[in-house]
């Protein structure tokens, strides 16, 4: 799809929907659409920025391509990849900015020198003739450094810091020698191109690539190498565009090194303009776990289930049998959350958050989402491994133990403790899941008698409690009379029949009250106090729940009327505006583009071509 | 020649010189990687190289342990302090004779001159190492004396 848009020359702060992300499975760039690359963080996607305007239009550091005159843009992806195209319009001629950090596969890394990181921009002019603008500012350390550019001679430009080399390499002449930005001014007539190519490197020698037709070469590496992994993709389903595009989102916020998948690759876009609803999500939360082993496995992509449940496994073995809401891509604990007061944040929205406390936070539903994912992962016929029995054992004990306690829940409030129904629901989850699991063969060791007496006991709490009679609607908490759109995951795990009279009736408050339009759900009723966005997922948990009642219809028109909030490049973010119909929060968002996967399969179940609406193979 | 002490002490030397290599990477005072920059001259595979060049040093700096300990028989004694000159010796020729002409000799390494090729694109080490860091010099020499000293000080002539 491509999408035109006016830009002009001094246009402020794009929106959030106005970026699209390229990556290489360690860490990814946003770009906007008047060609800036206003965030990026390398090595890794929790490292400091070195491009930050986006949190800070002044202080942050950014690089900029663009026509000096006004144009309009256009912009998609190639076909199947993250390979970038964006297209100037003037009235004077046409440019193509073509952007992507090279990837290829391991065989072939063995066989030619690659750089640890590269991100390349490639500009032709395709007719007529366009004067173009460059800036490169960059801003280490969260902005903290602007660093010191030296000329390299035939080496590019380079920036040390630390044991860190960054290059910059070029065919266009940069002014600015020994400053903290480099500014080109060039122009380029129809046939010509040029091609800048920024690497980084940790160990020396670094890899230093040439540009000319090695430019090209890695163009069509990157390009091949996206489309090979979308091919091993089994989905032939409905919405194949918004799928394959939120399958390529999920493998960029996957670390190749280890498995982990980010929830976002950015902080601190704010859930409300203005707010203070900013966190840090370049972490690896468990609470994704059971949707990003269905939607994996779902698609086919069987790799890389694999590789995220063994990142599961290996990430939790230090900490069982309790385990934590959030992990670093290597399974550590993430670094303790700090504000960055120099930064304004996007749209004056401060503070900038790094790190993240909810690493503190007790959250009891996270136990349900790795049995779950486990459970999904091993299928009804494979066996368990000892690790994985003993890992499952001691869930069990856990949440035997634990699940009447208090915690911070799905949305991970910071004010006090309650008794979620989600938590409960996941606890039961985890309880279920084990019973199956030991009933098929698969497990051994648990106390069978204790395990069926606390899950019985916790769907007599959920029942009991957090039915509200007045309401007539399942509500956040026992006791509580807040309606929140994670009550639609009862059916979706299976505890409650979607078209079960209390389900249809909890469907049918969470309408009334968090449902502003079509295809936008807020979480809960605290969201319209916070006044922050619809919350995306909820949307397709809404979908979900709608084709599990049988309302297939109804489905659809609700799946394809939240998908148009996507922006042109078919992006989500974590939050909706409800009056613009922006996107708010971090962004692209793992478990939004999770939601739009798995609405889709379930969606695709009903036309007899997926397994079945429980997922389980 | 007392060569069970060579092969003891020209091993421990060469263990422990390799390992304050790697830690001066490993604390940021130098990018410089020994085994992936030798072993690229064999392979263009990062992991690849790395594992090679990790023999290739270690075999290295084995061997050269024999030309600390052919000086020592040579003068009849054999000392830490006169150990540590070695290595400073060696360490001086090490900064400033092989590594800036080291891209004459490594098929993969770019040349000051030309720039990046095709199949060049590893960039050179420098004068005294100083592509790879401005702290490099300090933990090539600090890594030969200490080499030198072990050699000199345990090493018993015969």
């Amino acid at each position: 799809m491509v999408c035109k848009t006016i830009l002009n020359v001094s246009a402020s702060t794009p929106k959030i929907n106005d970026y699209a992300v390229i990556g290489d499975g360690r860490s990814v760039a946003l770009v906007s659409r008047n060609g800036s690359i206003d965030w990026l963080c390398w090595p890794r996607f929790d490292s400091a920025s070195i491009f930050q305007k986006i949190l800070d239009p002044e202080i942050g550091g950014t690089w900029s391509i663009r026509p000096a005159q006004q144009s309009q843009t256009t912009r998609r992806y190639i076909d199947n990849t993250n390979v970038l195209e964006t297209g100037f319009h003037l009235d004077s001629g046409r440019i193509v900015l073509t952007d992507f950090m090279a990837v290829t596969s391991e065989e072939k890394k063995r066989a030619i020198l690659w750089p640890e990181h590269e991100l390349i921009r490639q500009i032709r002019c395709d007719s007529g003739e366009v004067r173009l603008v460059v800036d490169f500012s960059p801003r280490l350390d969260y902005g903290r450094v602007a660093p010191i550019i030296k000329n390299g001679g035939n080496f590019g430009w380079r920036i040390e810091i630390g044991t860190c080399v960054f290059t910059l390499r070029s065919d266009v002449d940069f002014a600015g020698q020994n400053s903290a930005a480099l500014f080109a001014n060039f122009t380029l007539k129809a046939g010509e191109a040029v091609a800048f190519s920024f690497t980084y490197g940790s160990e020396g020698p670094a890899v230093i690539p040439p540009l000319g037709d090695s430019i090209t070469e890695k163009l069509n590496l990157t390009i091949d190498w996206w489309r090979r992994w979308v091919e091993k993709a089994n989905y032939d389903g409905p919405y194949s565009r918004h799928v394959l595009r939120s399958a390529l989102v999920l493998k960029l916020l996957s670390y190749a090194p280890s498995g982990a998948i980010v929830a976002a690759p950015t902080t601190s876009l704010p859930e409300s303009i203005g707010s203070d609803l900013n966190w840090d999500y370049r972490f690896a939360w468990l609470r994704d776990a059971a949707f990003t082993v269905h939607a994996l496995f779902g698609l086919g992509y069987k790799d890389d289930g694999e590789a995220f449940v063994n990142w599961l496994l290996h990430a939790t073995r230090l900490t069982r049998p309790k385990l934590r809401v959030v992990y670093d891509v290597f399974g550590e604990r993430p670094p303790p959350e700090q504000e960055l007061p120099y930064l304004n944040g996007y749209a004056n929205s401060h503070p900038v958050r790094i790190g993240n406390a909810a690493s503190e936070q007790v959250q009891l539903d996270i136990y349900g989402e790795v049995v779950e994912a486990v459970s999904h992962f091993i299928g009804e016929n494979e066996k368990l491994d000892r690790d994985m029995q003993k890992m499952l054992r001691q869930c069990a004990e856990y949440v035997c133990a634990h699940w009447r306690e208090p915690d911070n829940g799905i949305w991970e409030y910071r004010d006090k403790q309650r008794h979620y129904t989600h938590s409960r629901l996941m606890c039961w989850v985890a309880l279920d899941r084990i019973l199956n699991m030991q009933m098929r063969g698969q497990l051994r060791g648990i106390d069978v008698a204790k395990c069926e007496a606390e899950r019985l006991r916790i769907r007599q709490e959920i029942e009991q409690h957090a039915w509200n009679p007045k309401l007539q609607t399942y509500v956040q908490a026992c006791g509580s009379d807040v309606v929140d759109a994670s009550a639609l995951l009862l059916a979706y795990h299976g505890f409650e029949q979607a078209n079960s009279e209390r389900m249809q009736r909890t469907h049918q408050r969470i309408r009334q009250r968090l449902i502003p339009r079509a295809g936008l759900v807020y979480r809960n009723e605290r969201s319209l106090q916070l006044r922050e966005g619809a919350f995306a997922i909820c949307s397709f948990w809404e979908v979900d729940f709608l084709t599990r009642a049988g309302k297939f219809g109804e489905a659809r028109e609700i799946f394809e009327t939240t998908l148009s909030y996507a922006n042109d490049v078919d992006l989500f973010a974590e939050e909706i505006d409800v009056k613009t119909g922006d996107a708010l929060g971090n962004f692209p968002q793992a478990f939004t583009h999770l939601g739009v996967i798995n609405a889709a399969l379930a969606l695709d179940a009903t036309e007899g071509r997926a397994p079945n609406l429980n997922g389980k193979s | 020649m007392n060569w069970s002490s060579w092969l003891l002490w020209g091993f421990a030397s060469t263990v422990v010189l390799t390992s304050i290599l790697a830690g001066s990477q490993g604390i940021g005072m130098t990018r410089m990687n020994i085994p992936y920059m030798l072993g690229t001259i064999f392979t263009p595979s990062r992991d690849r190289a790395k594992f090679i060049g990790s023999f290739f040093h270690f075999a290295n700096g084995w061997l050269f342990s024999l030309l600390y300990v052919v000086a020592f028989q040579i003068i009849g004694r054999s000392s830490w302090w006169f150990g540590a000159l070695i290595g400073l010796v060696q360490a001086g020729f090490v900064l400033t004779m092989l590594m800036p002409v080291l891209p004459a000799f490594h098929p993969r390494m770019a040349n000051e001159q030309y720039g990046p090729t095709v199949v060049r694109q590893l960039e050179p080490p420098g004068f005294l190492g100083l592509h790879y860091g401005i702290r490099t010099p300090i933990s090539v020499v600090f890594a030969h004396i200490v080499f030198g000293i072990i050699l000199g000080g345990f090493y018993s002539v015969k």
